[in-house]
Formats: C-alpha cells, structure tokens, sequence
C-alpha cells in the first residue's frame, strides 16, 4: 500500500498555468477524489502522476519514492479513462491480460509464432490466463472473456477497464471520470461497485470527477479544484459545512448555496429582509457575504419576531422535498429554499414566511475567503485499515 | 407525376453510371475477347465477342511458353511484397510520430511528407538513376525496390489515421508498459486495418503496373515485372501477334482483380470491426 506525495506542481500549456504550485498528500489506501469543473486541472494532475504528461516544477513521490524521471509503467499506477481506452481489435480475455504479457515475458516470448519455442513462455502464459480468469470472475466478466469491446454494453466496458487497471495490482488508481460515459442509473450502480472494490482492495485511488455526487458518496477526502489551485482538501461533510472559500461553497450543494451581500452594522449584526443575524467574527468587515445552503431555511410564520417575508416564484417538486425559488425584500436575486414536500400551500405568487437557521450560515469576506475558517487542509483522521 | 420524375431521375443516374462504367470495362472485355480468337478473327470486319472458333488453348500456351511470363509474374509479386513490406515498416513509425508524439519541428517534417507527395516520381528518375549506378544496384532486384521505400503517401495516409485513434488508447498502451515501437506494431497498425488495405490497393497496384522505373532500372530478362515482360513479348520477331499478347495481358491482369476483390470484403470487415465507444 503507497501513499503519494505532489510537491509543489506547476504546468504550463504555452502561456496558460494549468496547474499553480500545488502539493498534495495522499495516506496510503486514501479514496481521494479531486473534484472541480471542466477545464480546472484535475485531469492534467492524474496525468501527471501517471507520467503520461510532465510537470514543468515539482515533484512526485508514490510510496516514499520519488517518480519524476520514471516512464509509466515503472510507476507502479494504474489508470481507467472516461473513454475506456480498450484495444478494439482485442478480445476481453487479451485486454485484461496485456498488461501481463508486457510485463513478465521477455522480448523473445511475446514475438507471435517464434514465442512457441522459447522455454519457460507455455508456462507463463497459462499462469497470466488464470490470473486474469479470476480477475474476470470478481467483478462478474467471467463470461464475456471472448468477445471484441465493440460487443460490449458500456458497463460492461468500464468493468473490462477496471479489470485491466486490476490485475497487475497497482499501488496507485487512478481514475479519469470513469462513470460519466454511462446512463443515470448504470451510474449509481457502478459507483457503488467502485466503492466496495476499494474497500476489498484497500488501494489507494485517485478519482477525478466533476460530479460533486460522485465526489461525495465515493471518497475519504476530497480536493477541490478550481483554476489549476487545491481550495481545500477535507472529507466530504467538512467540504460541505465547512467550505474555506466562497467557490468551494458554491461549488459543491445542490441546489447552489445562497450567496448574500450584506453591510455590516454596529455590534456584528446584519440585517437581511426584516430578520437581524447576529453574526460572530473577528475581522472589522464593512461588508461580506452571507451563505445560506437551501437547507437552513424553515417555514414559520408571522407571528416570529425573526420571520423573513417574500414571495414564491416558482416551485421544484423533487419527491421528498421542494425547492422554492423567493423574492426576499432587500435582496436583489431569488433565494432558493428547501423545504419539506408536505408544504402543500405553497404556491407561485403567495407569500411565504421564513427563517434562517443562523448556525448553518457560512460568511465570506468580499475577497471570498471565509470568516473564522479551521485549517485549509483537513489531515484524514481516523482512515483504519 | 411525381414518382414519375423520380424514376426518370434515377433512370438518368443509373444510365450515366452505366455508360461511364461500359468505357472502363469495353477494353477488358475487348482484351480477353480477342484472347480467345484466332488470329484472323481479330481484324474480320464482323464485330462478335465471342469468336467463331475457339483459339483460347493455342493463344494462352503461346503466352506461358513464347516468353518466360511465369518468371516475370514471379518478379512481380516478389518485387511488389517486398515493396509493400518495407513501406509498411518505414511508413508506420514514421506516421505513428508525427500523429502522436510531441517534439520540436514535428510540424516543419511533415510539411517536407507534404511537398514529398507533390513531387512526381518521373522527375526523380535521373537522380535515382545515377544513385543506383553509383551504389552498383542496377539490374538487381534492389534497383526496383529501393525508391519507394519511403513513400510519403504511406506516411499521410497512415498518420491521418491516426490522428483519429483517441490519445487514451496511447497512454493506456503505455501504462500497460508497452515501448513505442509495441504500440505501433501492437496497437495502432491493427487498429488502422482500413488504412492498411486501402494503402496496400494503391501500392500493389501501382508497383505492379509500374512500367518506366522497371524500364530504367533492369535490363536482364530475368529481372523483369509484367508490365516489362509483356513489352518484350510484343516486340519479339514475329511481330505483334494479338492473340497471345492479349491471353498474356489477361493474366497479368487477373491476379489484381481477384487481389482486388478479396481485399475489398476484407475492407467492409475492417470498418465495421473495431469502434472505440
């Protein structure tokens, strides 16, 4: 099991900085998923680590080791694509046992029909085939070990991948969106299966992805990225409650958070709609932003003193809640609000009374960074196996 | 009316497809009609295709025996696989780089393939000539062979190929440990099959046919390709006699057609195989 160590990275594609000076660790057997928009770096990092591309400063260490002037396959990595990247004009069977062939027969044992003759190979290959058999039994391809990745559905193809990244027992996985090329519900299911395979194999990964869904079920931390830059690295609630920059708030909650800008008024208090916030920092601020996650919003009425009145624009029905977009006086955008779905009277038009649960209100200084934030990396804590 | 105009219009379509298709056709049929005729058959002023009496048996004897045609189609097809051979040899590394591989005038070298493709080959007869004089190569098989060795066609076509084939696959090759020379041979040649047989058409074809760089580079009958061979056959003594000469060409003809036409099913195979998503 081997942990991995980004020391400040940088990256340049011509004049544009892909990537600003980031380091990174990893604790051995991490599920660590850098999560952040298309076009933010994350791509080119697990590139990077697998030494598909190189890092203009920085270096890489997986396992202790330094690995900058190493080729690929000395790395001891593994990586699924988005697109799969299966030989199509292999079988299963041959994609699964490439990876094998090319590592533990010589030159003279992998020339097609002079092969034959050459001591030693008979053996080898028929102890590469079982291993790979019994690869394609644990993750349910036992059966389709003779036909082309065109014969494939696309789950089906995502598992020959995670297959071949599987049987030269890699320290390191690394996954490039693995799931985004599958259906909705093929999705969940695979997610679910990566998940059980980490924890069976106990390896460290590395999955890339924007899907903030993804990032959050699957991962012992996550890196957020945005910009070529880590905004923060915690585990997926910390991510979530305690966001350390503005652009990670907003970036991960769905429905959006609720960004507010408020003017400060004497003795930390600040006024949104008809409701006081008694809003507790240190730095003298004249304005920031308040955020407010759809969540902290509660129905009331009009007799609470802290009620905030405003106006149903429109509503979202998502089963087991509602999203409710309101006009709140004073506040020049619609606030989105998530309310329990049994609030039936509610209808575009009306009036509605909320209030703000002030203890899940995050604030953000005007340059972004949050008020009163804890450390901006979060070490894994409590990660046993 | 309106099925009418469609019909009419395709009517056209077809009526020109099959005009146009009669002129490439009207000399093949014409050669392997006259093979079968005696030889005062070929000049009677009544037109018939198939002729009156059947001189096929003499005229294709004449034809194997009257000149060592059998030693030149033997010249052929080895000249033209060791052609192809080569050329596929040099031209996939060379494609494979220049689509996949990053290093400084990348851009500049296959500019130069470019301009290479421009040049016609006639103009580099001379050169090549006094090239294979000075290496002591004429009147060998190495003659024939050596100037298109590289050919910037192969290496076009090739590298447009692929430039189709996603990175990923690469850098799944690589992760997987292959050098760069196993992902060409392993991975991009085999998954480049349409390319392969179109650019195998084009070369056999056109080395088999070839008759000017043949006609500059050897001189030994024992040397000679077909397109060579059948000069020497109708310029002999007797004059030109139709017959044979025609039964001669239809052999020579013959193994392109039937090479044509297996490639061809083996062309539809190879698109439909393969597809990465």
């Amino acid at each position: 099991m081997s942990g991995l160590e980004l020391r400040n990275i940088c990256k340049n594609f011509g004049s544009t900085n892909v990537i600003r000076n980031l380091s990174l660790d990893v604790v051995p057997g991490e599920f660590l998923t850098l999560l952040g928009p298309s076009g933010c770096g994350k791509s080119t990092l697990l590139r990077i680590i697998a030494g598909l591309e190189l890092q203009d400063e920085g270096s890489v260490a997986i396992g202790g080791r330094a690995v900058d002037g190493l080729r690929p396959k000395r790395r001891d990595v593994a990586m699924v694509f988005q697109s799969y990247a299966l030989y199509p004009h292999m079988s299963v069977a041959r994609n699964l046992a490439i990876p094998l062939l090319m590592r533990r027969l010589n030159t003279l044992q992998r020339l097609p029909v002079f092969s034959a003759f050459v001591p030693g190979t008979a053996a080898k290959k028929a102890e590469i085939a079982s291993e790979v058999a019994r690869i394609a039994k644990s993750i349910g391809i036992d059966h389709l070990l003779d036909r082309k990745p065109s014969q494939l559905s696309g789950g089906q193809r995502q598992r020959v991948a995670v297959g071949r990244a599987m049987v030269r027992q890699p320290a390191v996985f690394l996954m490039d969106e693995p799931l985004s090329n599958l259906d909705a519900k093929l999705r969940v299911q695979m997610r679910a299966e990566i998940k059980e395979l980490h924890q069976r194999l106990g390896v460290t990964f590395i999955y890339v992805t924007h899907d903030q869904v993804e990032a959050m079920t699957l991962s012992d931390r996550v890196a957020v990225m945005l910009d070529g830059e880590l905004l923060q690295v915690a585990p997926p609630q910390e991510i979530y409650t305690n966001p350390h920059d503005r652009r990670v708030a907003e970036f991960v909650g769905s429905p959006k958070i609720n960004m507010i800008d408020v003017k400060v008024r004497e003795g930390g208090l600040a006024k949104i709609g008809g409701q006081v916030l008694p809003l507790e920092f240190d730095a003298k601020q004249d304005t920031l932003t308040i955020g407010i996650r759809p969540e902290a919003f509660r129905l009331t009425d009009s007799r609470d003193p802290n009620s905030l009145s405003s106006i149903v624009r429109l509503i979202e029905h998502m089963g087991s809640d509602l999203f409710v977009h309101v006009d709140l006086s004073g506040v020049p955008d619609p606030v989105i609000a998530r309310l329990p779905a049994w609030s039936s009277h509610i209808a575009p038009g009306s009036s509605l009374h909320l209030r703000i649960t002030t203890e899940q209100v995050l604030l953000f200084s005007k340059d972004g960074k949050r008020l009163k934030p804890q450390a901006s990396v979060t070490p894994l804590r409590g990660l046993v196996r | 009316m309106k099925p009418f105009t469609i019909s009419l219009r395709s009517l056209g379509r077809h009526s020109f497809l099959a005009i146009t298709t009669t002129f490439v056709l009207v000399p093949f049929i014409w050669m392997i009609s006259l093979s079968l005729k005696p030889p005062g058959e070929s000049f009677n002023g009544s037109f018939s295709l198939l002729p009156q009496t059947w001189h096929a048996a003499q005229n294709y004897t004449r034809a194997m025996t009257a000149s060592p045609l059998p030693r030149f189609m033997f010249n052929g097809f080895f000249v033209c696989g060791v052609i192809l051979t080569l050329q596929l040899l040099v031209c996939t590394p060379i494609a494979y780089a220049l689509a996949k591989l990053k290093f400084p005038g990348r851009n500049v070298l296959f500019a130069l393939v470019l301009i290479g493709l421009l040049v016609p080959g006639q103009v580099l007869a001379l050169p090549l000539f006094i090239l294979a004089h000075q290496l002591n190569l004429l009147n060998t098989y190495a003659a024939l062979v050596f100037p298109f060795i590289v050919s910037p066609f192969g290496i076009f076509l090739f590298r447009q190929f692929f430039n189709t084939i996603p990175d990923d696959i690469v850098h799944a090759a690589r992760l997987d440990g292959m050098s760069e020379f196993a992902i060409v041979w392993r991975i991009m040649l085999p998954m480049a099959v349409p390319a392969l047989i179109a650019f195998s058409i084009f070369s056999v074809v056109g080395h088999w046919n070839d008759l000017f760089w043949p006609l500059i580079a050897v001189r030994s009958q024992e040397l000679m390709p077909p397109p060579l061979g059948l000069m020497a056959f109708k310029n002999e003594d007797t004059g030109i006699d139709y017959g044979p000469l025609m039964a001669a060409s239809t052999i020579v003809v013959a193994p392109l057609v039937i090479v044509f036409l297996v490639a061809q099913s083996w062309f539809i195979r190879g698109l439909t195989a393969g597809g990465v998503k």
